[in-house]
């Protein structure tokens, strides 16, 4: 049985409440921490754990903290992303309802080790009753010791607030949170000044995922290189994976970043295989940004060897023939799922969600989702998938944050390994209304660099 | 209806509230309540109106500017009126392969309405949404702050059933 670090005890009656998660062991990472430790320590534990920030992009949560600038009489901010919104992601609203108390530990950890006395989680505004859940679990810290002035008589003072956003995927970019916070539109800022120079009210900040500050807490109970032992290379640690699509068992999993993605989709343990008994044809495995696999490289690597659970192997290939664990956002598609459809969509959720900010994105994603929907409603020409390749190239890489390279590479994804069906839609333009492609040849379309 | 600009006011609870939020942000940093004071305002008066956006402002020292920008920019503000019960349903890729169109469409049958519209008795909204988060347990809809997943046709017919007999979806705890 795979190792659970941080959704162990998520399946314990009551482990919502104060008592019950402190009697199986919680705020030891907080005591270890005020006790034994100093915030230098801790920095230095999660560096040695390796772990790597779990809200899609992975960049070494250690490195990131230890970028925060310390001028003198300059309060500094933690800020907890919670503002998850990447479709197919939905782990870090299971951690917070089933584990609220999981999250307020990391938060004080994490706040001790970068001196912020004031941290701040940020949540979607459609998770409402989430916040109030969060809310009624850090009244009870409070209660109890672990929020407040001098916490433990360590002479740490830390306050800890949920603060709601309105419906904005974008507010997931760490600048746009920021801005949010301010209580702003969610306009992504130009960088630099990095949020750990500038960030929430022009002050130090760091921003971590939800799941990124829980696993600080097994870091600092068992130690960085203990933690570093799990997964493979540079892909420490357990990683909560939300799947979906057309599996048998969607839901919430940890699991070592070990194992095979054949493994995690037809194994009992996790998706338990595909829904009546269809095949395979695609995945998208880290949320709706990432490129799309085709069936023949989801579960092999182009070079044929076994694809694994974890961000490098993910990603092996490239963009040519290779995806990326992102937000851990596991979405199967099965044969009779059309992909051009499942484009389209996707790109009208990102036209709907850009700010407007810059004209690439605001104006590109408008422009592939009308090509898009004529494609898939029987009114394209041949000309349009070259059009929508040229779109999405022109969008990626020119705009501020990465919500237009999350737009394109989708687009790209689904043109690069999908293109037949693409064309499909075109020549049949009546057929395509009533049924799907089925399952495509085995080709990679390879597109002009010009 | 718009409330009367001159009858537009919290109740003494909701005040109490604002004022718990507010002081959880540094003094002279109090706009960065504006989005949870936003839900409040809509919570107790339904929608936002201008005359509210305008005393929210008054309440948080902002310009009424600053106000109206966030309140068009959240998906989740509505500033036109809606109906007691907003039926959100998620339309975006993991919902939509399991069946979402079909619960937009029959909803809008059952309701006789269509996306964006409200019931002529003032109790539905019907409105396609953006990822909820739920992926997993598609389809979905999202009425007050409740989730309701694995969704059925009897399942929808059982929600509009409940809230005919009872239009209140809780929201911001109210």
């Amino acid at each position: 049985m795979a190792r659970k670090l941080l959704l162990e005890n998520a399946h314990i009656e009551g482990i919502h409440t104060y008592d019950v998660y402190r009697k199986n062991g919680g705020y030891r990472s907080v005591e270890k921490t005020l006790k034994t430790m100093s915030p230098e320590d801790v920095v230095e534990e999660v560096k040695k754990s390796g772990l790597r920030g779990r809200g899609g992009a992975g960049f070494p949560t250690g490195m990131k903290w230890s970028f925060i600038a310390k001028p003198d009489g300059v309060p500094r901010h933690l800020l907890c992303n919670a503002d998850e919104s990447e479709p197919g992601t939905f782990k870090d609203r299971y951690l917070m309802e089933k584990i609220p108390h999981l999250l307020i530990e990391g938060m004080i950890v994490s706040s001790f080790a970068l001196g912020a006395n004031h941290s701040y989680i940020y949540i979607r505004g459609e998770y409402m009753y989430v916040l109030h859940i969060l809310e009624k679990a850090i009244a009870e810290a409070y209660a109890n010791g672990w929020l407040g002035k001098n916490i433990m008589g360590s002479g740490f003072d830390l306050d800890l607030s949920v603060s709601p956003g309105a419906g904005a995927y974008i507010c997931g970019e760490e600048t746009a949170l920021i801005e949010s916070l301010e209580g702003k539109r969610g306009n992504p800022r130009m960088k630099p000044p990095f949020p750990a120079v500038k960030g929430l009210w022009q002050r130090p900040t760091v921003v971590n995922n939800v799941e990124t500050i829980a696993a600080v807490v097994p870091i600092v109970n068992e130690g960085g290189d203990a933690y570093a032992q799990i997964g493979i290379g540079r892909s420490t640690g357990t990683k909560l994976i939300s799947a979906g699509g057309n599996i048998n068992k969607p839901g919430v999993y940890e699991i070592e970043m070990n194992i095979s993605v054949e493994e995690f989709i037809y194994s009992d343990t996790y998706c338990g295989g595909i829904k009546n008994g269809k095949k395979l044809k695609a995945c998208v495995p880290g949320g709706s940004s990432v490129p799309i696999l085709p069936h023949y490289l989801v579960c092999k690597t182009a070079a044929g060897q076994d694809r694994l659970m974890t961000y490098e192997s993910l990603a092996d290939g490239g963009f040519a023939a290779g995806s990326m664990l992102g937000s851990g956002g596991f979405i199967v598609y099965d044969e009779d799922q059309c992909i051009v459809r499942n484009t389209w969509n996707f790109t009208r959720f990102y036209h709907h969600e850009s700010c407007g900010q810059c004209s690439p994105c605001r104006e590109g994603t408008g422009w592939m989702e009308k090509v898009l929907h004529r494609l898939e409603y029987g009114h394209g020409k041949m000309e349009d998938i070259d059009l929508l390749w040229d779109i999405q190239r022109k969008i990626e890489g020119n705009t501020i944050c990465p919500l237009g390279d999350a737009a394109a590479w989708p687009v790209a994804a689904a043109i690069r390994h999908f293109r037949e069906e693409f064309e499909w839609h075109v020549k049949e333009p009546k057929a395509c209304m009533e049924r799907n492609y089925g399952l495509v040849a085995e080709k990679i379309f390879e597109p002009a660099t010009a | 209806m718009e409330t009367p600009e001159n009858q537009i006011a919290f109740k003494e609870e909701t005040l109490k509230e604002v004022g718990r939020i507010t002081a959880q942000f540094p003094e002279g940093m109090q706009k960065s309540a504006l989005l949870r004071v936003l839900h409040l305002a809509q919570a107790e008066f339904g929608w936002l109106s201008v005359p509210v956006m305008d005393y929210v402002a008054r309440l948080l020292h902002v310009n009424p500017v600053e106000v109206y920008e966030v309140a068009t920019f959240y998906s989740m503000y509505d500033t036109q009126p809606v109906g007691k019960v907003k039926l959100e349903v998620c339309r975006t890729g993991p919902c939509m392969i399991e069946g979402a169109e079909h619960i937009v469409k029959y909803i809008e049958d059952k309701l006789g309405i269509k996306d964006g519209e409200t019931t002529a008795d003032g109790i539905f909204t019907l409105k396609t949404v953006e990822c909820l988060g739920a992926c997993g347990y598609a389809p979905m809809l999202q009425a007050g702050e409740k989730f309701h997943e694995h969704l059925t046709e009897a399942k929808v017919d059982e929600l509009i059933e409940k809230y005919k007999a009872n239009p209140v979806a809780n929201y911001m705890g109210m």
